[in-house]
């Protein structure tokens, strides 16, 4: 064990190799070990530290796993209905269209509760970004079908794997909302590599620096594992996640400005 | 300044006074017999004028969680329905008391159940005075009986909304929303530019950051959060009560009615006076905080009284609590949208009290 | 003063409106004023009523199901209102289209023919402006000045031009309309 005085040694600036970002707080993550959004919420943080955008951040939680996210992130935060984030969000954009205001939602909220809410905030173009999880499962209520779960995929609700002749075929969200014309930049990445975080923090980037140009909406899907909601070890699931769902929701740009 | 008379109906009193009152926001969808509302506002275009954002939403749900967002920033905003497109918002109103955000809710009601019919009606009572959504909490409920009042409770129910951090309702009808009558409009008020302390707003350094949930999953904090709720509700039950009085001093019978039942059962007051039949008429104004002690009060000095409501009997449970078994109570008020006469009124005292 | 008026006909024909004129007259003289229309589905080319009630009191019940005057414009509300006008009260008709004439004996009744006036003067959107004018000559609750006041304060300056012809109506309906019977 080593002493309390020992670490104040080894805590030195002049060893520091990396720093949590300030937007961060200290309170203890309440995701699974393992889980992407611990790392999506923090390059979102880093962004927002990044560009100086503290005070004119106002985010939208979800109902899902990420629904304490105001626990985690050290801007104002709205706790949504469940399905209703971009409702919310189109309210603040529309009063306080200085800020930067961003929805992060699951895959159960956004794209099956929620359904309404997102093509039609898409629509209208609204001037937010859309970060959405996409895990192919609801993983705060225990690993039930998810409007993406994969086809023959098994949850608690589908155990013996999704079958689409009575259970319906997982919805591409990000695919139908890049056909809209109030959508802006719609990407597909992940955050299970470092080079996959870099990219999506680039593409979280852009997106705030299209929201100050008042280009519309900006929508990021980030497909992320649940190692619990999966019953997988985290890397397991980060190898399921690469075998099994990358080919059905193929990482990349779906809409990109024309520059 | 003076006010300004207009002749409007009531519907477009609402969106008038909305714009005069410096609200932030309307977030809506059409519905009958309120469209005039949300018409009225895109028309009178007030965001060239007082930057008022007015947004027709892709549904009553949306309508509601928008105004949570703008609620949540600390703005004035409102949305406005009739009866189905209320029992909508219910979850988003939940969570609007639940989050103790200030907003205003007209509900023009018409009669249900399901898609009923567009025709006035007083059947949403119960929704709007005990909840209407999931867990304890109330709104702060105004009943109008004018197009006057329309347009007053704008304003007031944002007061109260703020005052109290809670959801206001304004519990019209269709007759009321239709009707067309004189009203004296109070001139523009300006936009407030302030936030309170509790809004989100994007966090400075100088403060911790806001959030706003109605999420403990501590069950003993959610238990104090409730208990906090409640408190707030005694408040409001001790300091808010309105109601207006017709002829009750010498009344030996009276009436209970509120909005467009008032106004009937006010004639049927003066058909009855005129048979040398002593009627007093006691209108509640707010519906939620009810006031239970002027009936109890009254109930002491009548020997019985009649609840006039197009229901099939809501507001008179609450009489009956506020009476507690001293004089006879009976309810009367016709359904499905027909709106009740004064001689049905007249009629029903006699054969249900006076004869009774 | 209260009268209490109920105006029905075709959805079309201008019912709502002539209402309207009615009370914004009765603001002009400093009445109280309620019109409570019949809306919904039956705006769209059904029969359409209003009740328009003029006092110089508080208005109590704006809704009501006994008229001191029922202005009648076609046969379906001859049939549902006839039976409303209170005794000795005045019912008003465009006999137009009607094959069953009112029938009661204890009310006031009192014809303007609207219809083919209107057709005649070429101007078959003042109609209902001729039906009023027949009113105010029976019931001189409202003055015509003040119904001109009305128009100019309701209508947008764009239709300004149309008032004149509108006052041509009104007294040309003061003088077709004609008494049927006496109470």
């Amino acid at each position: 064990m080593i002493e309390a005085t020992g670490i104040k040694e080894i805590i030195k600036p002049e060893n520091l190799a990396y720093r949590k970002t300030d937007i961060m707080t200290d309170n203890i993550l309440s995701y699974c070990p393992g889980c992407g959004h611990g790392t999506a919420h923090r390059i979102l943080a880093e962004v927002i530290d990044e560009e100086e955008l503290q005070s004119q951040t106002i985010g939208v939680s979800p109902v899902g796993c990420s629904v304490m996210m105001y626990n985690y992130l050290d801007v104002d935060i709205q706790q949504a209905a469940h399905g209703r984030a971009p409702a919310v969000a189109t309210a603040i954009k529309r009063l306080m269209p200085e800020k930067f205001v961003f929805t992060y939602q699951g895959d159960g909220d956004l794209a099956a509760i929620g359904t309404a809410e997102t093509i039609h905030a898409c629509n209208r173009g609204e001037n937010i970004l859309i970060i959405f999880i996409n895990n192919g499962i609801y993983g705060m209520t225990g690993g039930q079908m998810a409007p993406t779960t994969l086809p023959g995929m098994k949850s608690s609700t589908s155990p013996f794997g999704r079958d689409v002749k009575t259970m319906g075929n997982p919805l591409k969200m990000t695919d139908i909302v890049a056909t809209l014309p109030g959508t802006y930049y719609v990407t597909r990445q992940s955050v299970h590599t470092p080079a996959n975080v870099r990219k999506t923090k680039k593409a979280i980037r852009k997106a705030v620096q299209y929201q100050k140009l008042d280009k519309g909406t900006c929508f990021i899907e980030i497909v992320a594992n649940c190692p619990s909601g999966w019953k997988m070890t985290p890397v397991q699931s980060n190898k399921w996640m690469e075998e099994t769902m990358f080919p059905f929701y193929p990482l990349g740009d779906l809409k990109t400005p024309e520059e | 300044m003076e006010k300004e008379l207009r002749l409007m109906k009531g519907n477009e009193a609402v969106a008038e006074a909305a714009i005069r009152a410096g609200t932030d926001g309307y977030f809506g969808y059409p519905i009958t017999p309120q469209s005039e509302i949300l018409e009225y506002l895109m028309e009178a275009n007030p965001g060239e004028t007082t930057g008022m954002v007015v947004l027709q939403a892709e549904s009553e749900i949306a309508a509601i969680n928008m105004v949570y967002g703008g609620a949540a920033c600390g703005k004035k905003v409102m949305t406005s329905s009739s009866s189905p497109g209320i029992s909508l918002k219910q979850e988003g109103i939940s969570y609007i008391a639940g989050a103790e955000l200030p907003c205003l809710i007209v509900n023009v009601v018409r009669a249900g159940p399901g898609l009923g019919a567009i025709q006035p009606a007083q059947s949403d009572y119960f929704q709007s005075v005990k909840g209407g959504g999931h867990g304890d909490y109330h709104l702060i409920v105004l009943a109008p009986s004018s197009v006057q009042e329309m347009a007053d409770f704008v304003e007031l129910g944002f007061e109260l909304a703020f005052k109290y951090r809670n959801p206001v309702m304004m519990l019209s009808d269709g007759a009321i929303g239709q009707m067309m009558e004189k009203v004296y409009l109070s001139p523009q008020k300006e936009r407030s530019s302030d936030s309170p302390l509790w809004a989100t707003t994007g966090k400075p350094a100088s403060r911790p950051r806001n959030f706003i949930t109605s999420l403990d999953l501590d069950p003993y904090g959610q238990e104090v959060f409730n208990n906090k709720l409640q408190a707030k509700y005694a408040e409001i039950r001790e300091k808010e009560v309105r109601y207006e009085e017709f002829l009750c001093e010498d009344a030996e019978y009276l009436l209970v009615a509120y909005g467009t039942s008032a106004r009937v059962s006010q004639k049927a007051v003066q058909i009855l006076r005129g048979e040398g039949i002593k009627v007093g008429l006691l209108r509640p104004i707010t519906l939620f905080p009810f006031p239970t002690k002027r009936i109890y009060e009254l109930a002491g000095k009548v020997k019985g009284m009649l609840s006039v409501e197009m229901s099939a009997g809501q507001m008179v449970e609450d009489v009956l609590l506020a009476v507690n078994g001293k004089v006879p109570v009976k309810h009367f008020g016709r359904l499905g949208g027909i709106v009740t006469t004064p001689e049905e009124v007249v009629e029903n005292l006699k054969s249900k009290i006076i004869g009774g | 003063m209260t009268e209490e008026i109920i105006i029905a006909g075709f959805g079309g024909q201008g019912v709502l409106s002539m209402g309207k004129i009615m009370a914004y007259s009765g603001v002009m003289q400093d009445m109280e004023v309620s019109w409570m229309p019949s809306y919904g589905p039956e705006m769209r080319g059904g029969t359409a009523n209003v009740i328009v009630i003029l006092s110089s009191e508080r208005i109590s019940s704006p809704i009501i199901r006994h008229f001191d005057t029922a202005i009648i414009l076609n046969q379906q509300s001859l049939d549902k209102f006839e039976s409303s006008v209170k005794a000795g009260g005045v019912l008003i008709y465009d006999g137009n289209g009607i094959t069953r004439h009112p029938e009661r004996k204890d009310i006031t009744i009192y014809r303007v023919d609207a219809t083919e006036e209107a057709a005649r003067m070429n101007s078959p959107k003042t109609f209902n402006m001729i039906v009023l004018g027949g009113f105010i000559k029976v019931k001189p609750v409202i003055k015509i000045e003040n119904i001109i006041k009305g128009l100019k304060k309701s209508l947008p300056e764009r239709y300004h031009n149309l008032i004149p012809m509108n006052e041509k109506a009104l007294i040309r309906g003061e003088e077709i309309i004609t008494e049927v019977q006496k109470a």
